[in-house]
């Protein structure tokens, strides 16, 4: 029994069978990998967890609740936090003011009037906030306007906006992607750093297989919207039809 | 019968002027991804562009005939438009119809405001927040209406169609009902049938030139275009001129059915922005098919049987908010419109 | 540290709001009716700036809930009793009901389909009031008082008056005080002074709100809305209740202008004075505290200053000039004044809107930016 169950998930887009029957088990504590080569499905895939997507049949467990059908906030409320490929925070506001907002959405729910109670006054929110943010290394920019922070630098605001909500399930979409080496590099080691100090079950969907390798406990690989492969790392790494999938990528 | 076919007329007029705003208004949609406030104004202007070349047609000279005299017992003074003193019965022939020549001068006058105004103003606010442009637009309606009221005054300056084209026919007669069934003042008709070749015209253009093609390609594809080593923006631009002509054509040819007045053009903004949202944000079939469907109901809506059974069950008379009403119920059962690609107002 | 800064910001702006028969007397702005039309559409600016300051969702449609307001208060002087107090509540509460009706429709979308549908909505407001509700509004002619009125509250008062509005007897229209200082005729009415209170409590609620964590959600709201959904926020309920609080804000406005005057029009519903609250809060400032309140004065009071303004006016100030260029500079600026105020008030707009986003109080930050130096300073420190 997984924290994430996904059972014969389909998905159809006109003539183009987009996910064909696709199972998934995600199990708590783990950090899966979801790996495959442009065009796989990943996208699609990621976008039915998360309720922007509908599939056609199959059925999506998260803790023992279904999550098809429910919006985004409903989804995230019940634990799933999700890294974007490009980083998404509130460019206009400050580091701090970023860190708050999923603060109070994990204490107070997705909506609550409290339009006279003040920010600055409420000790337990800030605390948590500057917390997360000593953790992340970023103390020192809190009154900095994000959308001026460096891209390496909005990616450790992000996941740190996903970690302070304490979520059982972190979803990351290619976390790495269009990043220098080095950038790449500190994203692992800051991947690492959160799982060392937190239990956090981890789904990344990645493209660059050093990541992958460097973080990943379970690796499934979807081609053309199936689960051709699953299993530990060193598994994977030697799987002739792993090599097929990515091979006949490289040909075309 | 006949009081339905008369309904359909009657909507149609205000239909047409409807279509061809709104399509000008999702012409610009479509391509420069704006929404245009300032498209009213540009109605309004093609209705001054018409009462100016009236005014300026009847430039006089001034003669005393010491021969006659006017009531107070001064010598007449008689009025020669310069036109007929020039061009004889041909400068007659110019007063009479023009309305018509207001049509052949507001094309140039409005295509090069279009320009100016995309140029001048609008290509700076594509990569602002659409909050922007609308105010940017917003305001230069706001500029724009109060030029023309500093210039013609706040009153509505009536125009006259050409003597030929006033009165009434017996449309009824022509379709084989009885003799005054249903009678229609004719420069509606002929209102009628220049929106239908205005947009036909527009069709065509978009569907059979090369530069049109690119046009309806730009607006599917922006990117993929651009990288083909087409200029689009210079296109669109030309665009942008194209669909103020067609506002403004529209405004000319309005002038003898409703005498322009400096705010016309907001009231009719407001309408056309329902008719492009009923239509379909961005589908040019949808803005024209609104444009008549709206005027029509709108007709039917003020139909004396309809209004009694409306006020026979209780309700207040609802013509004037039919529209209204009608577009609110569209944006909630259907939030694309009647004809607009699917996803484009779905969040 | 901003709590502070809040709080001083209130007590200037008190002192200030108190003090105003006083200050504009240089400016001949101080009689008591412009006065409570500055208070008045301040609140009005103040509370559409929660909703488009705060959240980015620009509507056209915040004067249906002025005009509800109004046709409201009169209504309750029509049939309860000429004290403004009950008024005003029904003024707020009905504009609330009308603007969670209209914003509940017009949230489904956001974006420019959510301005049409505003745009779309007053109008049909408009139109409602203009000629199909005739009975609630009467029509074109406004809704007014008639001695036969009810007002079962209200004592009979002497035969064949109408009766004015008031606060508990304080007549909003009586002038307490009437001193005269440095050669000004200074005139105290409680009408001002009640628009005053309301318009300081307005503000000090919008501090409020602004601080809260409910604002943050707000300003969330507008600069993203997909990472505010996937951070567990639901956003719509958060833009409806900004947007209802903002029509409560409209209907208390219009409750005032009955207040001040007891008619009501269909014309204050019309789109284009929901158009007249979006220049005011641009003007002055969106998103920031006092910018509504800014724009709000400096519109009315040139609208009212410009609007005085004619031909022989402007001759009589160029008259020191040569003739030829006297009369030159009057016709040129002749368009722009008298009721010509529509285009420089288009103007100016469009100006601020294309060189100045931030409104008059973004301008002012740049100059005493500017004077003080501070951006060099800045400057030097991130460099050093």
């Amino acid at each position: 029994m997984g924290i994430l169950e996904v059972q014969n998930v389909n998905k159809r887009f006109g003539g183009l069978q987009a996910l064909n029957n696709v199972n998934l088990d995600v199990a708590e504590g783990s950090v899966h990998a979801l790996i495959g080569p442009n065009g796989a499905g990943k996208s699609t895939f990621l976008n039915c967890l998360i309720g922007k997507l509908k599939p056609d049949t199959g059925s999506v467990q998260f803790d023992g609740q279904p999550v098809l059908g429910k919006k985004p906030h409903e989804i995230n409320q019940l634990g799933v936090a999700r890294v974007f490929q490009t980083p998404e925070i509130f460019m206009d506001l400050t580091v701090f003011e970023n860190v708050m907002i999923p603060c109070f959405a994990h204490r107070d729910g997705a909506f609550k009037i409290n339009a006279f109670a003040r920010v600055l006054r409420d000790k337990e929110i800030r605390q948590k906030a500057e917390d997360i943010l000593e953790d992340m290394g970023m103390k020192e920019k809190m009154a900095a306007q994000s959308g001026s922070l460096s891209r390496g630098d909005k990616r450790r605001l992000e996941i740190a906006m996903c970690l302070v909500q304490e979520p059982k399930l972190l979803l990351l979409d290619e976390p790495t992607a269009g990043m220098a080496r080095a950038d790449t590099n500190n994203t692992i080691d800051l991947l690492n750093h959160i799982g060392e100090t937190r239990k956090i079950t981890k789904v990344i969907i990645e493209h660059d297989m050093h990541v992958v390798f460097s973080l990943a406990t379970t690796i499934s690989v979807l081609a053309q919207g199936a689960i051709i492969a699953e299993g530990l790392p060193e598994e994977i790494k030697g799987h002739p039809k792993v090599r097929e999938a990515y091979l006949g990528e490289a040909e075309v | 019968m006949d009081a339905i076919l008369l309904q359909i007329l009657n909507g149609i007029d205000k239909g047409s002027a409807y279509a061809l705003i709104a399509l000008g208004l999702t012409l610009i949609f479509g391509t420069l991804g704006v929404v245009n406030f300032t498209h009213g104004a540009l109605f309004m202007i093609g209705a001054f562009v018409a009462v100016t070349v009236g005014k300026v047609l009847d430039i006089s000279k001034i003669t005393i005939d010491p021969s006659r005299v006017d009531f107070l017992g001064n010598p007449a003074k008689i009025r020669t438009p310069y036109v007929t003193e020039w061009f004889g019965d041909f400068g007659l022939w110019l007063i009479e119809w023009s309305v018509l020549v207001s049509v052949v001068v507001a094309i140039p006058v409005m295509i090069l405001i279009g320009i100016i105004m995309e140029r001048g103003l609008i290509r700076h606010f594509y990569s602002r927040p659409h909050a922007d442009q609308i105010l940017v637009t917003f305001g230069l309606a706001i500029v724009l209406q109060n030029i023309i009221k500093a210039i013609f005054g706040a009153n509505p300056i009536p125009q006259s169609a050409p003597d030929l084209l006033q009165g009434s026919v017996d449309f009824g007669v022509w379709v084989g009902m009885a003799e005054n069934a249903v009678v229609y003042p004719l420069w509606r008709l002929v209102y009628f049938v220049f929106s239908m070749v205005l947009i036909g015209g527009v069709f065509a253009f978009l569907r059979f030139t090369t530069f049109g093609m690119v046009v309806r390609a730009g607006m599917a594809d922006r990117e993929t275009v651009g990288l083909l080593g087409i200029n689009i923006d210079r296109r669109f631009t030309i665009m942008f001129g194209v669909a103020a002509a067609v506002a403004g054509l529209a405004g000319v040819m309005y002038t003898p059915i409703s005498p322009p007045n400096y705010p016309m053009g907001m009231d009719f903004l407001v309408l056309s922005f329902v008719v492009v949202v009923v239509g379909g944000m961005g589908s040019l079939p949808g803005a024209v098919l609104a444009g008549f469907l709206l005027g029509i109901i709108e007709s039917f809506a003020s139909m004396p049987l309809i209004k009694d059974s409306i006020a026979a069950i209780g309700l207040p008379s609802i013509d004037q908010i039919i529209i209204y009403l009608v577009a609110v119920i569209v944006l909630l059962v259907r939030p694309r419109g009647l004809m607009g690609k699917a996803g484009m107002m779905e969040e | 540290m901003t709590l502070m800064r809040d709080r001083t910001l209130l007590i200037i702006f008190t002192l200030f709001v108190l003090a105003a028969p006083l200050i504009f007397a240089p400016t001949g702005a101080a009689y008591p009716d412009l006065l409570q039309r500055f208070a008045i559409y301040g609140i009005f600016a103040i509370g559409f700036n929660i909703l488009f300051g705060l959240t980015g969702y620009l509507s056209f449609g915040h004067a249906a809930f002025l005009g509800v307001g109004s046709y409201s208060a009169v209504w309750m002087f029509k049939l309860l009793s000429m004290n403004i107090l009950p008024a005003l509540l029904l003024s707020v509460v009905m504009a609330g009901i009308f603007a969670l009706l209209i914003g509940y429709i017009s949230l489904r979308r956001s974006g420019i389909y959510f301005s049409i549908l505003t745009l779309a909505l007053a109008q049909m407001s408009y139109v409602l009031a203009y000629s199909v509700l005739t009975p609630l509004t009467n029509g074109e002619t406004g809704l007014q008082l008639r001695l036969d009125d009810p007002r079962i509250l209200d004592a009979a008062g002497p035969e064949g008056f109408l009766p004015s509005t008031n606060l508990f007897g304080l007549e909003m229209k009586e002038v307490f005080w009437n001193p005269t200082v440095f050669g000004y005729d200074l005139q105290f009415n409680w009408g001002y002074y009640v628009s005053a209170v309301m318009l300081i409590l307005s503000f000090w609620i919008s501090i409020r709100i602004f601080r809260s964590p409910f604002g943050l959600m707000l300003r969330a709201i507008k600069t993203n809305q997909t990472r505010l959904n996937y951070t567990g926020v639901n956003s719509r309920p958060y833009t409806l209740a900004a947007f209802v609080i903002s029509g409560m804000f409209a209907g208390l406005a219009g409750g005032l202008l009955a207040s001040m005057d007891p008619l009501a029009g269909a014309e204050r519903m019309q789109w284009t004075v929901g158009g007249e609250v979006v220049l005011m809060v641009v003007l002055g400032g969106m998103g920031t505290l006092i910018g509504p309140v800014l724009g709000a004065i400096f519109i009315k009071y040139f609208e009212n200053i410009f609007s005085k303004i004619n031909e022989v006016v402007l001759q009589g100030w160029f008259s020191f000039l040569p003739d030829w260029l006297s009369n030159f500079l009057v016709t040129i600026v002749s368009p722009f004044v008298g009721r010509g105020w529509g285009l420089t008030l288009g103007a100016l707009f469009m100006i601020v809107v294309i060189f100045l986003p931030g409104g008059l109080v973004d301008g002012a930050r740049r100059i005493m930016r500017k004077i003080t130096g501070a951006d060099r300073r800045a400057a030097k420190a991130r460099n050093e």
